[in-house]
């Protein structure tokens, strides 16, 4: 046992991670998959989210429409979602009955019903959940920058996939996707709560160990070369209100450079889980009335990802205006010092961000199977310490390196509605 | 398996043992219960200064003032106090409805006072300087142009107006662009002074600390606090029953998915119908995915990725609201479905199974949602507001098992008639 976790990878290559918690009668369970949208070439973009919503359509031992009421009448929680580079599926239950979340996904694993008829509904609902999307500027000013910023590299469609592709992936698409991907050797297990490991561990065996082994499965590696000076791009729409999406290429998040980039991203945007009305961008720009609001984050994954801030336009000052203050505060990055109060700040931040995550078992359940997925367990128990370890100079030399023109797209929606 | 290393006793929920519950002299009530499992408290509560105090033609003041009580006080700068909230990692906000601004937030346990002084200083001193008040106020704007965008919001938005004809829960509380511009800097520091005081107010912590002690530190920010002529709201007037079906579309322009929301009144929560109902709601279009709302419109028609039911009960009459959002050309094909499910409900109630799922969804889901500091903070608030006494969650489980389908289908009968309901729709 190391950081209060056991660690077991079964014979058929899947890896299980257990820690135990007594503070609740509760047990949250998260099963991993290493496939998300990344893994989708042309033609098939979103079928790693549609496999998801196919997970919840049944077995033959868990009919549809069998397994959400047997979960919600237990009292339990359960969801799944997509990312970029992983698929999970969560069940969080009165601990006496887990028993069920672990029967139901060793179950739909391998036996989950793809038919016609629920692929065709099925359809429909994610090409409704894609409209539902289309309806938010920032959806569209964010999916254009995204494809912009990646020409090569798979990140560069969004998760939900493009509509071209959700009309004609194929029931047999699907269900190939399935089999490739849902095999035990893709998979990390991941439990916390109130239980015994030694008596856990038997059960997840006795449920899992039997599955067979799968080949490994393919994933595309398309690295995007470096980027060769600034794009910038526009999309209209309706409604009064422009936006400005600003996204800087930065690395994935097992890099060297990661923490001092995190410690970047809070001085220009705040903490994440935190409200940023001191973070300079907000000062700059929202303080000094040039935009309403603006906020910044960037995902931890597996390559290279983007930094990206959303400003939110004032009707009374033009995106250019805004991007011209947003651009002198970079510089002011680039060009003075930070201080190590600002470091220590970030530090204390990160605690009580980790301290609230520590009330809730779901949540300690999740980081331990996400960051497997781009790193390993210690990434997210070492944390606090490698943002400890940042100095001023770490910041400067991040914020010169990819804080630059020619790293970033700058996309605006402009509102026809306006004038 | 799940080896019983914590036995789920009725007893681990909050309880009048374990919640200490006391009023300072000024009016003030505070709650407070322990957990030592995380460094970390979190608080909330709610003084009664809502939108129910504001006119017509201020429509917005009640959440303009909570939004800018934040914004600077006599001791400190809107910039200042974030400062100290965000060194420490600390969150804490305020927002408005009808009958309440509420507050919330949560720090590490060593900055309770911190947080409690801020809250104090806020609601006690607020000082609107006139800068602050014109950027929130471009905010505020920017706002009502994004709401009046957004498919759900609107039909949600006109949903209200036709369900609340004449009555303080038909009006947004963000108010319309007119309103928000008409509103000065002396109608804010009007409302504070009148609306604001200690009277009616409740605070609960919940977190590592004991419980005396946060009531002290409470008493140290709050103690001292008096309002002379602290306003008092008046009673809510009567709703207006439904007559026949009212049906309201809101154009909204290029948009790709409409929005609809179908409903009626619900009881109060504080009403004897209130669990049948709740329960009722459940089969309606909550339990599993979404219940027979979700079952029919999602999975079995594939018109919609969201299609669920919610009951809305508070202190006056409540919301039964069944919303979707749907490509505009399925609209009407939705509405159908989901009137002759209301039907349904209502001819046939719900079956004996059903029921019963609903019944062990809603005791066993307990211990989920009062895991943290914040699943505590909401419960025990809500024991307060409604006068549910603080064995409440002791006698839940027995409150939950006794509805019956009499009672459920009574209920909805009661409050459901399909032939009067309010449609609201949003989209092109």
């Amino acid at each position: 046992m190391k950081n209060n976790i056991t660690q077991v990878t079964l014979k058929n290559g899947m890896k299980v991670m257990l820690k135990e918690i007594h503070t609740a009668p509760i047990i949250s369970s998260w099963i991993w998959y290493k496939v998300g949208s990344r893994d989708e070439p042309t033609g098939k973009t979103g079928i790693s989210h549609w496999t998801e919503h196919m997970m919840f359509k049944g077995t033959k031992t868990f009919p549809n429409g069998v397994l959400d009421k047997a979960i919600s009448r237990d009292g339990g929680r359960w969801n799944a979602a997509t990312s970029r580079d992983s698929t999970r599926y969560f069940e969080t239950m009165p601990a006496d009955k887990i028993d069920l979340a672990l029967r139901l996904e060793a179950d739909r694993m391998q036996n989950t019903v793809f038919t016609e008829k629920e692929v065709a509904s099925e359809r429909t609902v994610i090409i409704s959940e894609r409209e539902g999307s289309e309806n938010e500027p920032t959806f569209l000013l964010g999916e254009a920058v995204q494809h912009a910023a990646f020409r090569v590299h798979p990140y560069h469609h969004e998760i939900i996939g493009d509509k071209a592709d959700l009309l004609t992936i194929t029931r047999d698409d699907l269900y190939n996707h399935y089999k490739t991907y849902y095999v035990p050797n893709n998979a990390v297990l991941c439990l916390a709560g109130d239980f015994d490991t030694k008596a856990m561990l038997k059960r997840i065996k006795a449920l899992y160990e039997k599955i067979p082994k799968g080949k490994t499965p393919p994933r595309i590696v398309r690295p995007e070369p470096p980027q060769k000076g600034e794009v910038r791009l526009s999309v209209e729409g309706p409604g009064e209100t422009a936006f400005t999406q600003i996204a800087y290429h930065v690395t994935n998040a097992t890099h060297p450079d990661y923490f001092a980039l995190d410690v970047l991203v809070s001085l220009l945007n705040g903490s994440s889980g935190l409200s940023y009305k001191t973070a300079r961008l907000y000062r700059a720009l929202v303080d000094k009335e040039l935009a309403v609001d603006v906020y910044g984050w960037f995902e931890s994954t597996i390559d290279p990802t983007l930094y990206r801030i959303t400003i939110t336009h004032r009707p009374d000052k033009t995106p250019e205006q805004a991007l011209a203050v947003f651009d002198d505060e970079i510089k002011k990055i680039q060009n003075e010092l930070i201080t190590d109060e600002e470091i220590t700040r970030a530090v204390k931040q990160a605690k009580a961000v980790f301290a609230y995550g520590s009330e809730n078992i779901t949540h300690q359940a999740f980081w331990m199977g996400y960051t497997s997925m781009f790193a390993d367990y210690s990434w997210y128990v070492n944390y606090v310490k490698n943002l400890a370890k940042v100095t001023p100079q770490d910041v400067q030399r991040v914020a010169q390196e990819y804080l630059q023109p020619s790293n970033r797209v700058v996309g605006v929606y402009i509102p026809k509605g306006r004038g | 398996m799940a080896k019983a290393n914590y036995k789920p006793t009725k007893s681990s929920y909050p309880s009048a043992e374990d919640v200490t519950q006391v009023k300072l002299s000024n009016g003030i009530t505070v709650l407070a219960r322990s957990n030592f499992n995380s460094p970390s408290i979190a608080i909330g509560g709610y003084l009664p200064a809502g939108a129910i105090f504001e006119s017509d033609e201020k429509l917005g003041l009640a959440d303009f003032v909570s939004s800018a009580l934040m914004r600077g006080t006599q001791t400190r700068t809107f910039d200042q106090i974030y400062n100290e909230l965000e060194s420490v990692g600390a969150n804490m906000g305020f927002d408005s409805g009808v009958h309440n601004v509420n507050f919330g937030g949560r720090a590490l346990a060593e900055d309770l006072p911190l947080i409690l002084e801020l809250l104090a200083d806020s609601l006690q001193t607020p000082t609107f300087p006139k800068d602050e008040i014109e950027r929130l106020r471009a905010q505020l704007l920017t706002g009502l142009a994004l709401r009046a965008q957004d498919t759900a919001e609107m039909a949600s938005l006109i949903f209200d107006q036709a369900l609340y004809e004449n009555h303080p829960y038909g009006r947004p509380n963000e108010g319309f662009v007119e309103t928000v511009q008409s509103i000065t800097r002396e109608d804010l520091e009007n409302f504070h002074r009148f609306c604001f005081g200690p009277r009616g107010m409740v605070i609960a912590i919940v977190g590592a600390i004991q419980p005396k002690q946060a009531v002290e530190a409470v008493e140290k920010f709050f103690g001292a606090w008096q309002v002379q002529g602290q306003k008092e709201a008046q009673s809510l007037p009567a709703v207006h029953p439904i007559t026949k079906t009212v049906k309201r579309h809101h154009t909204i322009e290029e948009k790709s998915q409409s929005d609809l929301v179908i409903g009626t009144l619900a009881p109060t929560r504080k009403s004897e119908d209130y669990m049948a109902a709740s329960l009722g709601n459940s089969v309606l279009g909550q339990f599993g995915m979404m219940g027979r709302i979700g079952n029919v419109v999602r999975e079995k028609s594939g018109l919609a990725y969201y299609a669920y039911s919610s009951l809305n009960s508070g202190i006056g009459p409540g919301s039964w609201e069944v919303s979707a959002g749907v490509n505009p050309k399925n609209l009407n094909k939705a509405i159908d479905l989901i009137e002759k499910e209301l039907k349904k409900f209502v001819k046939q109630g719900v079956t004996k199974n059903e029921l019963a799922d609903s019944q062990a969804n809603y005791i066993g889901r307990l211990p989920l949602s009062l895991e943290s500091n914040q699943g505590v903070v909401s419960a025990i608030l809500n024991i307060y507001r409604y006068d549910l006494g603080m064995d409440y969650y002791q006698r839940y489980e027995s409150l939950v098992r006794s509805v019956t389908r009499d009672d459920v289908v009574e209920t909805a009968r009661k409050y459901i008639n399909p032939d009067k309901l309010v449609i609201a729709t949003a989209g092109p």
